[in-house]
């Protein structure tokens, strides 16, 4: 069979399980930048905390909707999904019951989807803090 | 707290921003860099969309 030129066929060495590598997309879930912060990348770490914690409050503060665990409608589904990335921003509105108002103004819909992309952003930003645990990213 | 789509868009506009001008680059400057061009880019979107609105509703 032949091989593309510049290109082998060896496989990528698996990363070391280290704790660093469990524990900084762990933290970085729960506390939104904390993965950066534990690695000692402040300014990054504090940037992406201000960021994701702002917009799910401001999400908040506009009224917008929390996704609850359910199993009906496929956008309720992904809102769920969505919503769960913020971590414990998200445990901490689900204990103090905050979002159970129907979206019944704009604002309130901005405010829902603030929530949301809040949780997808610290999806993205705990992927991060895994690439500079295992050294994949300065 | 009620604010106006414009403003709504602009917030969103330089969180999402600044995580992806962070995440997506490796470098300082990069990634600086990277963030104001998503910042345009959300904020340019905003007014194209606005103003392809105001066209269909001619």
């Amino acid at each position: 069979m032949a091989t593309t030129p510049g290109k082998t066929n060896a496989a990528v060495p698996a990363q070391p399980v280290t704790a660093i590598t469990v524990l900084a997309p762990a933290l970085g879930w729960l506390i939104p930048g904390a993965g950066h912060l534990i690695q000692r990348r402040w300014v990054r770490g504090s940037l992406l905390m201000a960021s994701i914690v702002l917009m799910f409050t401001f999400g908040m503060l506009m009224q917008g909707h929390v996704y609850r665990p359910n199993g009906g409608d496929i956008l309720d589904i992904l809102g769920f999904i969505g919503d769960l990335g913020a971590g414990g921003l998200y445990v901490v509105a689900l204990a103090k019951d905050w979002g159970r108002e129907a979206i019944s103004h704009a604002t309130a819909d901005y405010g829902t989807k603030y929530i949301i992309v809040a949780g997808l952003l610290n999806f993205i930003s705990v992927a991060d803090a895994y690439h500079i645990a295992i050294g994949k990213k300065p | 707290m009620n604010l106006s789509h414009f403003s709504a868009a602009v917030l969103f506009s330089i969180f999402a921003s600044v995580v992806f001008g962070i995440t997506q680059r490796n470098t300082v400057y990069e990634q600086v860099r990277y963030g104001l061009y998503c910042f345009a880019m959300f904020v340019g979107g905003v007014f194209v969309a606005g103003w392809v609105m105001w066209l269909l509703r001619r």
